[in-house]
């Protein structure tokens, strides 16, 4: 079954030696990407203030590193490695695209709420 | 009889019957289908969450002026406690898959020490959110909440916040919290600020260093702060009550639905973390009581511990939603 582990992350990049090796590795790597976030999350560089798609440049990068944790705590904790590609899609694309769904629809709506609040199309002081 | 048997031509193929194709037994088949599912549930909650802040994204709570404290220690530290919380929760998802991996060698002594190790984490880890909860419910510096259901704060010249408690001016004369041994014995209300709008005004006027601050954010995403006139303006025609802390009704950090969505969101997922904790204790006694030796495989462990880092893995998005972005 899951004896045999995937030993190597970053498409081969760094490669374990055994399976307690790597989970310390990517405690590592995870602990680096939370301190990065808190780093960034309390200096809040002025250089990335600037906003890209709608949302500052800071939110975005926070959101992206986010995704990474999630995808080493998946693929490396949870195993998700080493299950077999159809276990894999089943889980991951089914989840990936309802979320990606529900968030699309949610977001627009409420910034087409926000819209309709700032720029006055509703009078309620009448 | 042979007739009634349908002969598809798949025997013996990959989806023909008979075999695993996901090399994966029922139990953490259904685990997986299961974090499926609660994954949807947090993402509906989260995404209800950025909805109601883009609907309110000019004048959203800034997550950092919100959760500055850290147990034992006085001054204003943002984001350090929730990493620290961040750091164990990930290092209990350490141990667990350290635990995982010495179920498959069949070392019962370390899956025990391990499986401690886990439940440990998992319960500071829900301590530190108790306190959190406690800190965020007491409140920091207190508000006056306006007819329109905004947030008046208080700040210095220099912009730092100023306690209520700190300006006001206690007047005796006003009333005292209606109790029903000492009025209708049918009629109860509950605990009264620690001052009235009155109060607070006349504070504000004797002290001419004080400024209101509003909810609106500026376009350097900081929060107006209203001139002096404006200030006195404002507390008198539109102050109603005066907020202490935050609750479901009312939030001294700004709008309401910022408490609403945190006790929900945070709370929802502290439940899922306590009923680890448990699932967790149980299935470390059983490994302690042998039962896993007996069975000949440690798959239960494996199993609690998929629900484990999926915990973990809610907690990163709160944490990134909730306090970063």
């Amino acid at each position: 079954m899951a004896h045999a582990h995937k030993l190597e992350i970053l498409r081969g990049l760094i490669k374990f030696k055994s399976n307690t090796q790597k989970i310390w590795g990517v405690l590592i790597l995870l602990s680096i990407v939370t301190a990065v976030e808190v780093i960034l999350g309390i200096y809040k560089p002025e250089s990335l203030m600037v906003k890209v798609i709608g949302m500052k440049l800071l939110n975005w990068i926070f959101i992206i590193l986010t995704i990474v944790k999630a995808y080493y705590i998946t693929w490396d904790f949870m195993h998700m490695r080493d299950e077999t590609k159809a276990l894999r899609r089943m889980v991951v694309w089914t989840a990936v695209f309802l979320i990606c769904y529900l968030v699309f629809i949610l977001l627009q709506e409420g910034g087409y709420i926000e819209g309709v609040y700032s720029e006055g199309f509703v009078k309620r002081d009448f | 009889m042979d007739t009634t048997v349908a002969n598809t031509g798949t025997e013996g193929k990959t989806w023909g019957g008979g075999n695993q194709p996901l090399k994966a037994s029922y139990g953490k088949m259904m685990m997986w289908f299961f974090i499926v599912s609660d994954a949807l549930t947090f993402s509906g909650f989260l995404a209800a969450y950025g909805f109601s802040r883009f609907k309110f994204i000019g004048s959203w709570p800034i997550a950092d002026e919100v959760f500055t404290h850290v147990p034992f220690f006085h001054g204003n530290y943002p984001m350090i406690y929730v990493a620290f919380m961040t750091f164990i929760l990930i290092m209990s998802s350490v141990t667990m898959v350290l635990a995982v991996d010495a179920g498959h060698h069949m070392n019962k002594a370390k899956v025990t020490f391990y499986m401690f190790l886990t439940i440990i984490g998992g319960l500071i880890f829900v301590g530190s959110q108790a306190w959190e909860w406690g800190t965020f419910i007491k409140g920091d510096y207190g508000a006056v909440q306006t007819n329109g259901g905004n947030i008046l704060q208080f700040v210095d010249t220099e912009g730092h916040r100023v306690a209520i408690s700190d300006i006001a001016i206690a007047n005796p004369d006003s009333r005292v919290q209606h109790q029903d041994k000492n009025g209708l014995w049918f009629v109860n209300e509950g605990t009264l600020p620690s001052y009235t709008v009155d109060e607070v005004y006349k504070g504000l006027e004797a002290n001419p260093n004080v400024l209101v601050r509003t909810q609106m954010l500026t376009e350097e995403g900081e929060k107006t702060v209203l001139s002096r006139e404006e200030s006195l303006k404002q507390l008198k025609e539109n102050g109603k009550i005066v907020v202490e802390g935050a609750n479901l009704h009312v939030n001294e950090y700004g709008t309401s639905l910022f408490a609403d969505f945190f006790f929900f969101i945070t709370g929802f997922h502290g439940f899922h973390v306590f009923s680890g904790v448990v699932i967790n204790i149980i299935i470390f006694f059983n490994v302690i009581l042998g039962t896993y030796e007996r069975r000949g495989s440690y798959e239960m462990v494996e199993k609690v511990g998929l629900y484990w880092h999926f915990v973990d893995l809610v907690w990163v998005f709160v944490f990134t939603f909730f306090y970063l972005v």
